[in-house]
């Protein structure tokens, strides 16, 4: 009996400190949402890794106006849906770092405001503009474009390629064991293969004046099978350059262990090579035909949340601050990625790698945001990996164009 | 934990308390001292007190009225349990409910919920939430419009806008009356201030964000011509909507084609000819989701060879873990092996290690060209370990055996150790061979301490999404199916590709799915547990 008791008191002790913590957190999460409304305070979510380089704005902004700046840096693979679930509760920031690709989930889900930038448009890369447009309304702040290009070790290979064929050609010439890398997978990559696929005329969407238009779809073109059978020519059982076990780890470690002297990559790889010793050059990406091969461009930016109660800060810190080039060239430092402020864009092309990636930027292309590309990811790396390991380029590319219509058309 | 793997503990004679048994006795000893006691638990509920009573306030404060009661009801409850000198019970109980009741309950309930909703893309907030972004959306800057410098006004409480236009003059105008000529005081060619009304500074304009965000200046007083707004409280736009919303009849009209798209009860704005306006926003469908769960007809071909497949990964996962982890446990049971903890330690070391990780690297050692199998384990082959129909399923069998043997192994060895060993003597004197005494008698001892662990297992695998997302993601891919399943997908992963796919996240579906997921795996764990209700009449 005496056990009993001392047994059951301790357990009531243990239960109140359960409590006391289960109550700790409901508060906790109540607290948070009373402060947000009464003061005026801007919440930010930003990329873990770019919260020092915004925190000189975030104060300037401060002295300047009074308004208190957040900066929460949050996990950039949590952002979107983290975004979209909790603006409709009023409990999300004011305004959260993100690409331009979410543009359209963003917006079908109204948790996006129209952002007005005003005479400052003009002062951005185009295709910056471009793609933070949504059916003709733009809705994002863009601070860095990124696309990708061919990094080449310029000890193993002194020259830039000049086209897909002499890239071979140089590759073998100096004897390396593998011709080029390009990271793939077992369900294929086709943003990384998509400026051969451009080299060809085959487009994903055709545009209109507002944007992609998800009617016209390009993918199934002429060029699109011409493009099949030129990766099926390369692939498994043709020379074997692309190949579909190549990972990002796998393609990284052939570039730094000098096994390939070229890389098909984008500028988040650049440091890596760097600090790997490797003398690092960027190039055009080598055209299999004689139009340009141009990669996709990824545009970032900043979005104003639709629920949020302080706008008119919001658009003001966003077009004001952010907007110009000291903070764009921070961003810039912070990331290693072309700013998409003109001005910036300039200055950050005193760097050779830099003016490399730029030098691609201008062939790229603002990669679809419109709801229809969700359904075109779906088929078109297992399609593009089927044809690298053989299949019928052909009729497995028009296979591709049916199931993407099929699924558009929902 | 540390008992099961110690055998020593059983056989040894009887030694001194060790240190945490004395601790334990001194905790009981202090629990009992009645006065000390009561002084503790009362420091407990006054913090727990102070707690519930400022997060009530917090609450109420928000306007959150429900939650702040079941807190304080909650609050009360525990101090009237505590308090009490009976509810012998309830004192035991009452912890374990209220986070059964939050961590599970709710949890199941407000997944049920959801299931019965059409929360998903395009659904995601109130209705009011989906017409101020239409609204906001609608607004199209007039085509080559300047931009005007303005200041923010106030008359009498009036909001208004003091706007300079190109050419110099300046204008006044609130949401009602449209911009008028005004003599304002001018400096650096921008009007600051005008008489009969106050201009805003920067922190008074923040202040009244929600007005200026609304306040919307007519051009003129045709209203064709737009209107002018402020999104930064410096600089004014001239606007015109392509869309108007009538609240009265709940419809949206589109002015440029004409359109009028209605609220028909589906959670959006939809045209007569069924075009919908996104975003919508979320309301109660019934058991549309359900409907749609059973008879999507992209899923009849799929929906087959993955539920076999799920129930062929369960069962296999469940008896090669099973039979591996008991056939570790005899051998390392036996007295005359040396060394039994260090191996003990090494066997339980998969277990220890997250599974995430181990089935990225296991990934990575089976990939086809580069894997570190088939370059150095097996000297060059190339074997298709995860890109093969068949052979990816072989994989994740093996990698899922090499996750889940530990813990067979730590749970039979428990068991093992408490089979007395007079049977075993008895069995052998009677002349039983070892198989004939590990079949006959060892065997249906354990499976009755272990049958509902096993049950349990089966009930994890058939949902074991980490494994097959983070080795194969359901590849490879099926490439005639019209959704984007795999090979080694099983039912929960298919369910993943189907209600998020793409941009488009449906979670209305995904929980009906689970649903039934759940009520499957259910109706299994009852039929089983009643079967295993035979074998506890063995002892």
């Amino acid at each position: 009996m005496r056990v009993n008791r001392k047994s059951l008191l301790a357990a009531g002790a243990v239960a109140v400190v359960a409590t006391l913590g289960l109550a700790s957190c409901a508060s906790g999460d109540s607290g948070s949402d009373g402060d947000a409304s009464a003061s005026g305070t801007l919440t930010v979510w930003v990329d873990a890794e770019r919260v020092d380089a915004l925190k000189g704005a975030a104060e300037a902004y401060t002295e300047k106006t009074g308004v208190e700046v957040e900066l929460v840096g949050k996990d950039n693979a949590d952002i979107k849906d983290d975004f979209i679930q909790q603006v409709p509760t009023g409990k999300g920031p004011d305004i959260t770092m993100g690409a331009h690709d979410w543009l359209g989930e963003l917006s079908t889900n109204g948790v996006v405001a129209p952002i007005e930038l005003g005479d400052s448009a003009g002062d951005y890369l185009p295709v910056a503009i471009d793609a933070s447009t949504y059916e003709g309304t733009v809705y994002m702040l863009p601070y860095a474009v990124e696309n990708i290009a061919m990094l080449r070790n310029a000890d193993l290979v002194a020259e830039a390629a000049t086209s897909y064929d002499d890239m071979i050609k140089k590759s073998n010439d100096a004897g390396l064991a593998q011709t080029f890398v390009v990271e793939q997978g077992a369900e294929g990559n086709p943003y990384h293969l998509y400026p051969f696929q451009t080299a060809f005329g085959a487009p994903v969407f055709g545009t209109t004046e507002e944007g992609y238009n998800p009617e016209d779809l390009q993918l199934g073109s002429a060029g699109g099978e011409e493009f099949a059978k030129w990766l099926g020519a390369h692939g498994k059982t043709g020379t074997g350059d692309f190949n579909t076990d190549i990972d990002a780890d796998i393609a990284k470690d052939a570039f730094l262990t000098g096994k390939t002297a070229f890389w098909l990559t984008g500028p988040w790889n650049v440091g890596s090579a760097i600090d790997a010793g490797i003398n690092v050059a960027i190039d055009p990406v080598p055209s299999p035909t004689a139009d340009p091969a141009s990669p996709f461009a990824g545009v970032k930016g900043f979005f104003i949340s639709a629920e949020s109660e302080n706008k008119v800060a919001a658009n003001d810190f966003l077009v004001n601050y952010i907007g110009t080039e000291d903070v764009q060239l921070d961003l810039f430092e912070a990331g290693n990625i072309l700013p998409a402020l003109e001005a910036a864009a300039e200055s950050a092309s005193s760097d050779p790698i830099i003016e490399g990636f730029a030098a691609v930027g201008d062939e790229a292309v603002p990669m679809p945001a419109i709801p229809a590309m969700g359904s075109v990811w779906q088929y078109w790396g297992i399609a593009e990996a089927d044809v690298i390991n053989g299949a019928d380029p052909v009729a497995t590319w028009q296979k591709l164009t049916a199931d993407v219509q099929a699924a558009i058309a929902g | 934990m540390s008992t099961m793997i110690d055998d020593e503990v059983g056989t040894a004679p009887p030694q001194r308390p060790t240190k945490r048994q004395r601790r334990a006795a001194n905790i009981a000893d202090a629990a009992s001292g009645g006065v000390r006691m009561l002084l503790v638990k009362m420091l407990f509920l006054a913090i727990l007190d102070a707690v519930a009573l400022y997060a009530a306030f917090i609450l109420v404060t928000g306007g959150q009225w429900l939650v702040a009661a079941l807190v304080a009801l909650v609050a009360a409850v525990v101090n009237w349990i505590y308090f009490s000198r009976r509810r012998l019970p309830a004192k035991y109980l009452a912890p374990g409910i209220i986070f059964l009741v939050v961590f599970q309950v709710f949890v199941l309930i407000y997944t049920g919920y959801i299931a019965f909703t059409n929360y998903g893309t395009g659904h995601n907030g109130s209705k009011e939430q989906a017409v101020s972004s239409l609204m906001a959306s609608s607004l199209q800057r007039v085509e080559d419009s300047p931009t005007y410098p303005v200041t923010v006004v106030d008359q009498f409480g009036t909001l208004g806008l003091l706007v300079t236009d190109p050419d110099g003059d300046a204008l006044v105008g609130t949401n009602d009356q449209p911009l008028q000529e005004v003599d304002a005081e001018m400096e650096g060619g921008e009007a600051v201030a005008v008489d009969g009304w106050t201009s805003l500074s920067f922190a008074d304009v923040l202040a009244r964000t929600d007005e200026i965000t609304e306040l919307a200046v007519p051009f003129s007083d045709d209203p064709n011509d737009g209107a002018v707004r402020t999104p930064d409280g410096s600089n004014a736009y001239l606007y015109v909507s392509s869309l108007e919303y009538d609240e009265a009849a709940g419809t949206m009209t589109d002015l440029s084609s004409g359109t009028v798209y209605s609220d028909i009860g589906t959670g959006a704005f939809t045209s007569g000819d069924g075009e919908e306006l996104l975003p919508g926003w979320q309301i109660v469908v019934g058991f549309d989701n359900f409907v749609r769960a059973v008879t999507d007809e992209r899923l009849a071909e799929p929906l087959v060879y993955v539920t076999l497949w799920t129930f062929a990964f369960a069962l296999i996962s469940v008896a090669s873990t099973f039979f591996l982890g008991l056939f570790l446990a005899i051998v390392f049971n036996d007295m005359r092996m040396r060394g039994r903890r260090y191996y003990r330690v090494l066997m339980i070391l998969p277990y220890a290690i997250p599974s995430f990780l181990s089935a990225l690297i296991w990934a990575g050692m089976m990939n086809e060209s580069f894997g570190f199998i088939n370059q150095v384990l097996l000297g060059g082959a190339s074997v298709p370990w995860l890109t093969d129909p068949w052979m990816a399923k072989v994989s994740v069998l093996l990698v899922n055996l090499w996750l889940g043997f530990p813990y067979m192994f730590l749970v039979t060895t428990g068991a093992l150790q408490s089979i007395p060993d007079d049977i075993t003597e008895a069995a052998t004197v009677d002349g039983a061979k070892p198989w004939q005494v590990f079949r006959l008698i060892k065997l249906p001892l354990l499976l009755v301490s272990v049958a509902p662990l096993l049950i349990a297992s089966f009930a994890f695998n058939f949902n074991n999404f980490n494994v097959i997302y983070m080795l194969t993601d359901g590849g490879p891919r099926d490439s005639s199916a019209p959704i984007p399943v795999g090979f080694t997908d099983i039912l929960i992963s298919m369910v993943y590709k189907v209600a998020f796919t793409g941009q488009s996240r449906d979670y209305g579906l995904a929980s009906a799915y689970s649903i039934i997921i759940f009520i499957v795996v259910a109706v299994i764990s009852i039929i089983a547990f009643r079967r295993t209700k035979t074998l506890e009449e063995l002892n």
